[in-house]
């Protein structure tokens, strides 16, 4: 699928290129090359800080505490984790972080998360049900402080920059639901 | 709320590490083992991350997605959300700039700087973490994930516009 993705943003958008007679493109080729390395470069510190940090999190217990909160949720969510899996543990400080706004910090738990999801996954090339579930999760995630949206509304003279927030709250959670709904249903209809 | 958000890692630093002081862990050797595997999964997501970022460079450069959305003619929504809520589930960078312009042009607190404020903010690059998350375990057959993921985007861009005209 993911092939399939990249083969045709290429496709098209060259080939759109050539018939507009846009030349630019072959620079923007070499310019996002270089800017996909920075983007590298900048999340390096971030990852290593944060494992660095879950790290010690995971070795006191605290994870597994903090896990044992949401697992009531997370159960229903995930009826193929098996209880007490450490998978739990990061797709909580995943969700957590995702709804605190601190989305590049979600990134490297919810790397982990699909990690130990693989680690139960009977078919290794092809998703399992959790980690579906887990990447709508992550692509519709709950989001309680917008902080990037607010900053660019302050940059940009909002007289409220923060008024959105309610409505930014309720719009990802009811997007979030859709997305774990039609999860559920497509899986109850795939199964039978 | 800004300052909340400048707090929040801070402050989650110091409950761990107080807390691991309290549970007598080796705090230094631990943080260095993660350290070690922030480093190891940032190399494994690297040629993905490169990847999708020139695929979707190719694609937004090229104006096609912009050139498609000035033929499309509806009066149900302001036609001026339609670029950022096709370019969200796409490109996190794009539709950040594209929300940028919005708002300088029509004002943060216009109806359309609204809506477009509420979908940039409620729904993630879903294509991009996609790529990243599955291809970091090397999976290859993703399922119904996208349509999902995007369903999802789609229900947000609906819901946004309903949720301002109504409240």
């Amino acid at each position: 699928m993911i092939n399939y993705i990249f083969a045709s943003f290429f496709i098209l958008g060259i080939i759109y290129s050539l018939i507009t007679n846009n030349i630019n493109i072959s620079n923007e080729m070499l310019s996002a090359s270089s800017k996909a390395i920075e983007l590298i470069f900048s999340m390096i510190p971030i990852m290593c800080l944060w494992l660095g940090i879950v790290n010690i999190a995971k070795k006191s217990g605290l994870l597994d505490k903090l896990a044992k909160l949401l697992t009531p949720i997370l159960k229903i969510l995930f009826p193929e984790i098996p209880k007490g899996d450490k998978a739990f543990s990061y797709i909580s400080i995943n969700i957590i972080m995702n709804m605190l706004g601190v989305g590049n910090a979600a990134t490297p738990f919810g790397l982990k998360a699909m990690k130990s999801l693989q680690e139960l996954n009977k078919n290794k090339d092809t998703a399992s049900r959790s980690m579906i579930t887990f990447i709508v999760l992550n692509t519709a995630a709950v989001t309680i402080i917008p902080t990037t949206i607010i900053s660019l509304r302050m940059l940009n003279k909002s007289i409220n920059p923060m008024s959105i927030v309610p409505y930014i709250i309720i719009t990802s959670t009811l997007s979030c639901m859709i997305g774990l709904i039609l999860d559920r249903l497509y899986y109850l209809v795939i199964r039978r | 709320m800004i300052t909340i958000s400048n707090i929040i890692l801070p402050l989650i630093t110091l409950i761990v590490i107080i807390y691991a002081l309290y549970k007598k862990v080796n705090i230094y050797e631990e943080f260095l083992e993660g350290v070690k595997e922030g480093l190891k999964i940032s190399l494994d997501i690297f040629p993905s991350i490169f990847a999708i970022i020139i695929s979707v460079t190719v694609l937004v450069k090229s104006d096609l997605l912009n050139d498609l959305i000035s033929l499309i003619n509806i009066n149900l929504f302001p036609k001026e959300i339609l670029p950022i809520a096709i370019l969200r589930p796409i490109s996190s960078s794009s539709s950040m700039m594209i929300l940028n312009d919005i708002l300088l042009t029509h004002g943060a607190d216009s109806l359309i700087g609204k809506i477009s404020s509420i979908i940039a903010g409620s729904t993630d690059t879903t294509i991009y973490i996609i790529a990243m998350y599955y291809s970091s375990i090397k999976i290859k057959k993703i399922k119904q994930s996208l349509l999902i993921g995007l369903l999802a985007d789609l229900s947000c861009v609906i819901i946004s516009i309903i949720i301002v005209k109504i409240l």
